[in-house]
């Protein structure tokens, strides 16, 4: 758990928004992702959290290398994988995989299993000889808890979880040692849900990965993760702990989106003081000046839409407190915030 | 429009609701006897996973489920004591809307996108109470208003695109209110919309559901946001209502063992991971269910006589009822 395996700089990254159909002009920026920095250490899951439109997908598909960022730099083992190309590119991506949210789409209708788990192979031929596929090939389905003899079988035979353990199956395939996992059990039962995120749990003990796991929802954010990093319109709020997130957020966004998360306890109802933020998240081409949140921040003063807060610890001359980074000028835990 | 009822028994009553869907594999027999009630003011949540058999109730009772494939097959819709499955369409015509209105999950499909906002909410006023466009516009702001769309005299020009998710399901709430109906049934209203949305529309929901003195269907797959808003619990597996009980009973002491297993494989924001319980297997398919009981490939307690015959709803004190035969079991073992 010590050293990191992957390291983030100020990661960046803008869509043009154009206008004109024959001449394009650049009208604006969608500012998707805005200078985020974090490390991932190696065997554990940092969960990132943020409702839609904060960019946690894209910040996916930037570290994927399926989009060139703006700006800025990954260091995966001290190589920054956006200045590599070519074989070096391709032996960077053996190493990092997704895991993709929707099984229905993610899976070609038209490749049997056996094919979509072994295409990887075809690329990294060093992984698997050609006359060794299939048995790896059933292998993984074994690994991945389903059955060998389903090789044959297409994506349509198969339920909602099962075809997630395929997409998880072609993710193992190339023995990564990073999974990206954007939305694994979203579009999944609830009783699906758990199977999947057990199996990704036991996964990870036995094969020795480290995750990136995005969600939207904090209780399987909460169940999987070693630390949590909250995100809001394309910039990290809060990171830290599982248990500094969960039981002492600082950020009022954090407080605000946990406080909302509904508990499955009647006897509960109208006794948890849940904090109602106004409005929608503004538009990620126009963020508010200063800190993001603040146009619906109960706590916002004039600081707020001048200087934009740092991603830091706050300074405190309690030796006892366990700070973490949060980038909100009035940082403070609230009493009582989760319940 | 909310009056007392006037004739006895509840406002809205399902019985014995069976409806097959024909297709190319065979019959599939999506509900197979569904039964409840809702009264003046009273939520209740219908809950269950994808394939039980949830929406398709939901559609039986507006009248807009497809037919062909599907097909009903049994059963009696009862609504202030008149049985809307006998009814003509046109009668059945005059109960949707201002009797029954429904919310689905996802607005930006269910809204037109080549009309205003304005110009949908307004629509079903010109057409069902006769007003004129410049009156029924006015209304619409006011509905817009009451769902607390803020500058709702601009919006209703604009066109759904122009909408957030959040601002989309509210005036989809705005239109399914226009006519001031008695009973409103919510098909997943905040599965689309993200935590903090989500808080705000089911907030209005409830608030609404009060002010007016609606009844409410709340269909669901969420087992937090019914412990916040219902009154009374329906659990729905493979087209039967499995478990039935008011929602604290519920939650202290699940009488089913699919209810039990439910809310053991959630996940909680309260409560640190460990391995989470799991149902092994898969939901049944609906062409080829199990014999006896369609939980029992799947149940821990399941014992031979599941395999053989189809359990009963039981009752099991004040208004709860499961479809378990070991249901008082559960319920003096804890």
């Amino acid at each position: 758990m010590a050293e990191p395996i992957l390291q983030v700089k100020d990661l960046v990254k803008h869509f043009p928004v154009t206008q004109g159909i024959v001449v394009q002009r650049t009208i604006g920026q969608v500012k998707a992702v805005d200078g985020v920095s974090f490390d991932l250490m190696h065997g554990e899951t940092l969960g990132v959290v943020g409702e839609s439109g904060c960019g946690k997908s894209t910040l996916a598909q930037v570290l994927m290398c399926l989009t060139p960022p703006t700006a800025g730099q990954a260091f995966y083992r001290g190589q920054d994988i956006f200045k590599l190309r070519g074989s070096a590119l391709r032996r960077i991506r053996r190493q990092i995989q997704i895991v993709l949210q929707d099984p229905y789409t993610s899976l070609n209708p038209r490749m049997t299993v056996g094919d979509i788990i072994g295409e990887p192979f075809e690329i990294h031929t060093e992984v698997a000889p050609k006359g060794d596929r299939r048995r790896r090939v059933q292998e993984l389905l074994e690994v991945v808890g389903l059955s060998p003899e389903h090789i044959n079988r297409y994506p349509h035979q198969f339920s909602g979880g099962q075809r997630q353990r395929i997409g998880i199956a072609r993710a193992l395939a190339l023995k990564p040692e990073i999974i990206i996992c954007d939305e694994p059990v979203s579009a999944l039962d609830v009783s699906i849900q758990a199977q999947v995120m057990n199996l990704l749990g036991d996964l990870q003990r036995e094969l020795d990965l480290s995750y990136m796991f995005i969600a939207h929802d904090l209780s399987v954010v909460r169940h999987l993760s070693d630390r949590v990093a909250v995100m809001y319109l394309g910039k990290i709020a809060e990171i830290g702990t599982e248990d500094q997130i969960y039981e002492h957020p600082t950020h009022p966004y954090t407080q605000a989106l946990l406080s909302a998360v509904p508990v499955p306890d009647p006897t509960l109802r109208g006794r948890r003081e849940v904090i109602r933020l106004i409005g929608d998240v503004p538009s990620p081409i126009d963020p508010p000046s200063g800190c993001r949140f603040r146009t619906r921040c109960w706590k916002a003063q004039d600081i707020c839409a001048e200087t934009e807060p740092p991603l830091l610890a706050p300074v405190s001359d309690d030796v006892f407190l366990d700070s973490h980074p949060s980038a909100c000028h009035f940082a403070e835990e609230r009493p009582h915030v989760v319940v | 429009m909310t009056t007392t009822n006037e004739g006895q028994g509840p406002l809205l009553e399902v019985r014995d609701l069976h409806v097959e869907f024909h297709t190319r594999d065979g019959i599939a027999r999506v509900l197979n006897g569904v039964s409840f009630s809702v009264d003046v003011g009273e939520t209740l949540a219908v809950l269950g996973e994808s394939g039980s058999g949830k929406s398709v109730t939901a559609q039986t009772i507006m009248g807009i489920l497809d037919m062909p494939p599907g097909k009903i097959t049994k059963g009696e819709i009862f609504f202030r004591g008149k049985d809307m499955l006998k009814m003509s369409e046109e009668e059945r015509r005059g109960i949707r809307a201002s009797g029954i209105a429904m919310i689905f999950q996802d607005a930006l499909s269910a809204l037109n996108p080549v009309f205003t906002v304005g110009f949908q909410i307004a629509e079903q006023l010109r057409l069902r109470r006769g007003m004129n466009k410049k009156d029924a516009l006015k209304r619409a702001v006011e509905l817009l208003d009451l769902v607390k769309i803020p500058n709702a005299a601009g919006r209703v020009k604009q066109y759904p695109h122009e909408f957030s998710g959040g601002m989309r399901q509210r005036a989809m709430i705005a239109m399914s209110l226009a006519l001031d109906p008695e009973v409103l049934i919510a098909d997943e209203p905040t599965t689309a919309l993200d935590v903090t949305v989500q808080a705000q529309i089911m907030d209005l929901l409830a608030e609404l559901r009060r002010e007016r003195n609606m009844g409410m269907i709340l269909i669901t797959h969420d087992l937090g946001v019914v412990a916040d808003v219902a009154d009374r619990i329906a659990v729905m597996y493979a087209g039967r209502i499995v478990e039935h009980a008011d929602v604290f009973s519920l939650y202290r002491q699940p009488c089913h063992p699919y209810t039990a297993a439910l809310l053991e494989s959630m996940p909680r924001l309260d409560l640190k991971g460990q391995e989470l319980a799991t149902i092994k297997g898969l939901p049944p398919n609906l062409l080829r269910p199990p014999s006896g009981c369609p939980f029992h490939p799947r149940c821990r307690m399941a014992v031979d006589q599941c395999v053989a015959e189809v359990p009963q709803l039981i009752t099991l004190g004040m208004d709860r009822l499961s479809r378990c035969f070991r249901a008082e079991e559960m319920i003096t073992n804890g």
